[in-house]
């Protein structure tokens, strides 16, 4: 059954946050395992939530050779300025 | 200022040096001083010290931006943060000079001083920047009018040539392509969800002077249906050496005709008899040669649009590829509806099928040609044909007998 717009955020973000230092998301992998679960769930809607996540602060991009979607966090290679 | 004997000699060629440039910005900018001294370090290290990619960016975007750091941060502590900013250039790089200074008012303010003008997807690149200063440079940027170009896996930021705007031969108006491209894949520009970097460019005839068909995953190429229009008394005006060859810029003075435009035509699908220029232009394949030779003698013909090519990149393992015709002719009228739908067509047929860092390109040749047409929902025409068959199997399915039963014929 499709989630709604809050829960499949919910959703996508329990899923970046279980991978977090095991697998770097895309957001083609977020996808493709919620239609897994939810198949009937409307592909903009997963854009749209991701993009919630993202605009909320509460997931960000991150580049390490391919862009993924994970929870913000300290930068490893930088020293505060 | 660091000392930089190895940079210094960069200097003393003929020709000017980005070396002479930093240092002139060093004087004032202390990360172009520390910059210098890291390429110093560099050259004699013989290794990067730079580390790339990261978490940086700005709210919202997961493009744009690409976060940099030295790891020798003691030492360069003026380029322990270096990220580049990517500034979405207007169509077919037309800026005003007030443009320009705006742009580098805000770098001056926000970042090291130094500009790439520009990076070989099109974007201004800001070079060097700190983490706190991004959001502010950002903010800055947009209150102006400007927008943050693509990187990462993401569509990047589509440019063109001058097209229209310069040049009599453009068959489509490539800048407004361009800039109806760039307003329509925002979302796919400023938010990475492909497997990998997707280009498009846009060049207005065959020349192709942005280089599309080996530098773009979509390459559009301007193209004509009709025939090459033909003013014989220009002809003779070239014969006779009236007129210079491609307009005055070859050190020759006089075109041979026969010679240099008939005998050099791929095709040979031209005659001149001394005195008429004839084109069988049904074996015309447009490479533009005759016309570059002779602009004032030959044009294209009028009805233009393009030719829509996929998936040229470079990689360093595999070696390059050019892209590949996928629609011989496409009409190029704004709003541009059948060329954004087919291209929304691949990124998701790519996005469905290809494997984290696949090139658009490399997944059509995994998969071959048939599945890229089924999946995006085109027919193949035989323009597609890279090569004759070479083996004798062929692979039926299932539709083919489907087809068949319901009275599909071959030609014999």
């Amino acid at each position: 059954m499709a989630l709604s717009k809050e829960a499949l955020a919910e959703y996508i973000y329990d899923m970046v946050a279980k991978a977090q230092g095991k697998k770097n998301l895309k957001a083609m992998d977020v996808q493709k395992a919620v239609l897994k679960e939810h198949p009937d769930q409307n592909k903009n809607d997963i854009k749209f939530a991701i993009k919630d996540l993202i605009d909320g602060g509460r997931c960000v991009y991150t580049y390490f050779g391919g862009s993924y979607i994970e929870i913000p966090h300290e930068e490893g290679a930088a020293k505060k300025v | 200022m660091h000392k930089t004997p190895l940079l210094d000699q960069l200097e003393s060629g003929p020709w000017p040096s980005f070396i002479k440039d930093l240092k002139r910005v060093a004087a004032r900018k202390k990360p172009a001083a520390d910059l210098l001294g890291l390429l110093e370090r560099s050259y004699k290290d013989k290794i990067t010290h730079w580390k790339h990619g990261g978490i940086v960016g700005v709210l919202g975007y997961g493009s744009g931006i690409i976060g940099r750091y030295t790891d020798l941060p003691e030492e360069f502590p003026g380029v322990e943060h270096f990220h580049t900013v990517r500034v979405n250039q207007p169509s077919g790089w037309f800026y005003t000079t007030k443009a320009l200074r705006e742009l580098c008012d805000i770098w001056d303010e926000h970042g090291s001083s130094i500009l790439n003008v520009h990076g070989s997807t099109g974007d201004m690149i800001f070079l060097g920047t700190t983490t706190p200063e991004l959001e502010p440079c950002f903010a800055k940027l947009t209150a102006k009018g400007w927008d943050l170009g693509g990187s990462g896996s993401a569509m990047r930021s589509p440019s063109c040539c001058v097209g229209m705007a310069r040049c009599e031969w453009s068959c489509y108006d490539t800048m407004d392509l361009c800039y109806e491209a760039t307003q329509n894949f925002q979302f796919e520009m400023h938010r990475p969800s492909f497997p990998y970097k997707f280009k498009i460019k846009c060049s207005g005839c065959p020349n192709d002077c942005v280089a599309a068909v080996a530098r773009a995953d979509m390459s559009v190429i301007g193209v004509w249906k009709d025939d090459i229009r033909i003013d014989q008394a220009a002809v003779k005006a070239y014969a006779g050496g009236e007129l210079k060859p491609r307009g005055g810029a070859t050190p020759y003075a006089k075109l041979d005709v026969q010679a240099d435009v008939v005998a050099l035509c791929p095709t040979a699908c031209m005659a001149f008899d001394g005195k008429t220029l004839k084109i069988d232009n049904k074996n015309c394949n447009h490479c533009m040669h005759c016309i570059s030779l002779m602009p004032q003698a030959l044009r294209p013909g009028t009805e233009t649009g393009a030719t829509l090519l996929l998936g040229s990149h470079a990689p360093i393992l595999e070696g390059a590829q050019m892209s590949w015709v996928i629609v011989p002719f496409m009409e190029m009228e704004t709003p541009y509806e059948p060329f954004m739908d087919l291209v929304a067509n691949i990124t998701e047929w790519w996005s469905e099928n290809g494997k984290n860092r696949e090139r658009v390109g490399e997944l059509m040749l995994r998969l071959g040609m048939r599945a890229f047409f089924k999946g995006v929902g085109l027919e193949p025409p035989p323009q597609t044909v890279k090569t004759p068959r070479a083996n004798p199997f062929f692979f039926w399915h299932e539709e083919d007998f489907e087809a068949e039963a319901a009275g599909r014929k071959y030609i014999k």
